[in-house]
């Protein structure tokens, strides 16, 4: 990966900053005059990943833009937040739009700056995941053929939190909501249902699709430059963590983002012109399960009752994405990556389990998909 | 609010909305012990003078001063010293321990090459000090106080300064050069040294020289013995002797074949002598296994690489000229050596007892107070024996027989001295909590195995004493700096400024010039959701609940 590079063996490249870096090198995060885009006093839920996948986003886009960035902001957690009247989190130009129509607000935006001639100023589009995936969809997918000048960011939090928990396009199989459970005795939302939007905006060839995750600063805003250096339309695809509605810990939200990407459940790329041109490869491998353990939407998969069939499934799902996105560092890669796994504080240290494939279940995963339909 | 009813309201920020109001619980900047500094014999700061040495350039320095607080001589630790820090180091359950020792040498060989010296950090007090004993104690003890006002005068029986570093540690672990050079940046800050001046009686010396406290620190010189039954002309000598000899004019004649007999560092280093002094054989006997030796792994692999050879299970029976009687011992259910009555003959020119040593507290006898216990001294929490103004440190005081050891020995009494001069008696500030590995996020730690010291060839070992581990260069050293995990304590990796999802962890511009911990939580609209906590790689912040 690019930002890769800078190789400090204190704290590596992960951290946010490192006193040793000329500052020129540092992240955008780590600078004392970051343009803070979402200040403070926001009512965000303690550990709110949208809020911070927000904040780290729009504050690498004012800094790329020099500070020339107007935002259109579909209804969700992220406006409500933000925005309770009179009072506004944001600093930086911004129009809320409503729940289905962000990307057509900011085509809107787009147009206008293009008649007056301001091209300087750049726009981006932003919702969660229920108004873009879902609600939002057919405004995306128009702006992406119509090839407007627009950064849409995703911020995924795998369902509609401000609506109590409710299933989206986007929530994970077997994941609980709140409100819409399927039908049938078991909570976990089914398999083979969903979509997957940076696929779907990589069909429309657009010039250039990523994702990202909270936990990894460097990656996020490395991409977030790289998609300003675009004109078109552009998507970026963040995972963020709902202390909330995952039922998770305030305090694990990056830690759950970290887990994410090292079971290989959300692959973590970019792609120009429909073509992948790079992979964060996995640093530490983990099963499935230590990600599912830290959220309470998946606790009807553990204890007595639980359910080791769904998570084989959920592995096999974690990697299928490994083999399809090659997220496993090559050999002479790997030589260069670290030993033992230890996540954060807490985790058990030692060799993790070993992570069962999709061949090695096969009867198994065959029978689910005989009875529920074939996994995405 | 004057505005009329149902009228539009002007646009305000959120931050009027103080969200600090939601939190239970606060996060707050700790500052936890770091596993080196607290197994640190000396008592070094350790994570705190590699952060300055992380900068490198005049970082170098500043962390040199930083040693420089605690013990006087950085170079001869960084050859000699064991380092129970690496044994601790954190890194070591996440790669490999930090080579604090290599980095510490580097520093020591830097501050010698560049001349860096050290002044006094107080006024003169008036107050006269009497140091007996030139060795590691003594002589930090006599710099310690020396930095604290005290005039100090240092009374040592032998031709040379440095004791035990300098007659009990060959010249291949400590080239005399730097010793020399540690011992004189010492007795060039004023400290008076007078050179074969045996203190017999201690009360007596100090009111002839009008001392008004006085440190003992006389080590352990007197080899201990064992019978061994032999006849006219076995040739057996005592460790201590022989190292002692090698300063000396002529070297010690022990023949081709020698056999050592003790299982300690002292054996270790007599047998390799024994083999650069031109000996083809040298036999290391002991009478248990190698496991319950104890000399360090190191020592005893850095002997059998320069082919000394080891007999365990065995006790010399008897000695008989240019032989020996050897008995097989087991070891019981205890782990206690007992004889099986089978013997074998074992040639040998020269036997070398090695089988550690006593102190000489003659200059103590009949000093009211004195107390004396397994043949050391007692001393109290403050250093000070039963008499009062005397203080006694290093091998002669019941603790662990290391220089660095002794080194701490020579600080801890200098401040309660200091203390008790000025009627203001040390109090050690409370040690806190330990930086455990549990309390570190070690996913922000890219992987860097440690940098290997380069050794001096077997082959070119056999004759000549010149040093056997060599020192690590600018650029390794500077890595090996930078591998520190920096356990418990801020090391501005701005992760706390950048995941906060409220952005209530503040940067504060000064903080460099302070050389503080750069950040403060904004209480306004701290949350308490705990992720700059978890995500603070060094666990330097932990979570307080808040009193409700």
């Amino acid at each position: 990966m690019p930002e890769e590079q800078i190789k400090f063996y204190q704290a590596g490249s992960f951290a946010v900053g490192n006193r040793l870096l000329p500052p020129e090198q540092r992240s955008v995060q780590a600078r004392a005059e970051r343009s803070n885009s979402l200040t403070s006093g926001h009512r965000a839920c303690q550990g709110c990943g949208e809020a911070l996948g927000a904040r780290y986003a729009l504050d690498a886009a004012m800094r790329a833009t020099e500070g020339r960035l107007i935002a259109a902001n579909a209804t969700g957690c992220l406006e409500v937040f933000s925005t309770p009247y009179p009072e506004s989190s944001w600093q930086l130009p911004w129009i809320h739009s409503l729940f289905g129509n962000a990307p057509a607000v900011a085509t809107g935006i787009a147009a206008a700056l293009k008649a007056k001639g301001r091209t300087d100023i750049r726009v981006v589009g932003q919702g969660g995941d229920g108004g873009t995936v879902d609600i939002g969809f057919a405004c995306l997918s128009g702006m992406f053929e119509r090839g407007d000048d627009v950064l849409y960011i995703c911020y995924d939090n795998e369902a509609y939190m401000n609506t109590g928990v409710q299933r989206s396009g986007a929530t994970p199989p077997a994941a609980r909501t709140a409100t819409t459970k399927p039908v049938g005795p078991e909570p976990g939302n089914v398999f083979g249902q969903g979509k997957n939007v940076p696929q779907i905006a990589m069909a429309h060839e657009i010039p250039y699709v990523a994702t990202a995750t909270v936990a990894e600063l460097r990656d996020l805003e490395h991409k977030v430059e790289r998609a300003m250096e675009f004109r078109g339309p552009r998507y970026l695809h963040i995972f963020v963590p709902c202390p909330l509605g995952w039922g998770s810990a305030s305090r694990d939200t990056i830690r759950i983002a970290r887990l994410v990407k090292e079971t290989g459940l959300f692959p973590v790329f970019e792609a120009e012109h429909g073509e992948v041109v790079g992979v964060s490869k996995i640093r530490r491998r983990v099963p499935v399960e230590e990600y599912l353990r830290l959220q309470r939407r998946y606790a009807h998969l553990f204890g007595p009752k639980g359910h080791p069939e769904v998570i084989a499934r959920l592995q096999g799902l974690a990697d299928r994405n490994i083999r399809r996105f090659g997220l496993l560092a090559d050999e002479a890669e790997a030589a260069d990556l670290p030993g033992p796994a230890t996540d954060a504080a807490g985790l058990p240290q030692g060799e993790p389990e070993p992570v069962r494939s999709l061949e090695e279940d096969t009867n198994l995963t065959r029978l689910l998909i005989e009875t529920h339909g074939s996994p995405r | 609010m004057d505005k009329p009813f149902a009228i539009t309201l002007d646009v305000g920020s959120s931050l009027a909305n103080k969200t600090g109001t939601w939190r239970t619980e606060r996060a707050v900047y700790v500052d936890r012990l770091p596993p080196c500094n607290h197994a640190c014999p000396a008592g070094e700061n350790i994570q705190r003078w590699l952060y300055e040495a992380e900068e490198g350039g005049e970082g170098y320095e500043r962390a040199w001063r930083r040693i420089m607080e605690d013990n006087p001589f950085p170079a001869i630790m960084g050859r000699v010293c064991y380092h129970p820090c690496e044994t601790s180091c954190n890194r070591g359950q996440l790669d490999e321990s930090v080579g604090i020792n290599s980095v510490e040498r580097f520093l020591g060989d830097e501050a010698i090459k560049n001349g860096w010296t050290v002044e006094a950090a107080a006024p003169p007090s008036g107050k006269r000090v009497l140091v007996v004993g030139a060795g590691p104690s003594g002589l930090s003890a006599a710099y310690h106080l020396t930095r604290l006002g005290h005039e100090v005068t240092i009374h040592e029986a032998g031709p040379m300064a440095g004791g035990m570093m300098r007659f009990g540690i060959p010249k291949y672990r400590l080239p005399r050069d730097v010793l020399g050079a540690e011992v004189k940046r010492i007795l060039d800050m004023g400290v008076r040294l007078e050179l074969n001046a045996k203190v017999t009686n201690i009360e007596e010396s100090m009111r002839e020289g009008g001392f008004d406290a006085a440190f003992l620190a006389v080590g352990a010189h007197i080899s201990k013995r064992a019978y061994i039954p032999a006849g006219e002309s076995a040739h057996i000598l005592d460790a201590l002797s022989v190292l002692r000899g090698m300063e000396g004019e002529e070297r010690p004649m022990l023949g081709r074949r020698v056999v050592v007999y003790g299982g300690g560092n002292t054996a270790m280093d007599v047998a390799r002598t024994a083999k650069r002094l031109g000996a083809e054989e040298a036999i290391v006997v002991y009478r248990r296994t190698r496991e319950r030796m104890p000399a360090h792994d190191f020592e005893v692999e850095e002997a059998e690489e320069e082919g000394v050879m080891m007999r365990w299970l065995s006790t010399i029976k008897h000695a008989d000229e240019g032989k020996l009687l050897i008995e097989k011992m087991e070891l019981d259910e205890t782990g206690f050596p007992q004889p099986t009555g089978e013997l074998e003959e074992l040639e040998a020119d020269s036997v070398v007892l090695a089988l550690g040593q006593d102190t000489d507290l003659s200059l103590l006898e009949g000093v009211a107070g004195i107390e004396v216990e397994d043949g050391v001294v007692k001393v109290g929490p403050n250093m000070m024996t039963g008499c009062e103004g005397v203080f006694a440190g290093g091998d002669m005081v019941p603790d662990e027989r290391t220089v660095t050891v002794g080194i701490g020995h020579g600080k801890k009494a200098a401040r309660h001295i200091d203390g008790w001069l000025r009627g203001m008696p040390y109090e050690p500030p409370p040690k806190h909590e330990v930086a455990t590995f549990d309390k570190l996020n070690t996913w922000y730690y890219s992987d860097a195995p440690r940098t290997v010291q380069p050794q001096l060839d077997p082959i070119r070992r056999q004759g000549t004493f010149d040093e056997v581990v060599q020192g690590l260069d600018e650029s390794n050293a500077l890595f090996e700096a930078r591998r520190c995990l920096s356990c418990g304590n801020c090391f501005s990796c701005d992760n706390c400024y950048g995941v906060c999802p409220d952005n209530a962890v503040l940067k504060l511009s000064d903080a460099a010039e302070a050389n503080v911990n750069g950040y403060e939580i904004d209480l306004d609209y701290c949350k308490g959701c705990g992720m700059c906590v978890s995500e603070c790689p060094s666990g330097a912040i932990r979570m307080e609940p808040e009193e409700i």
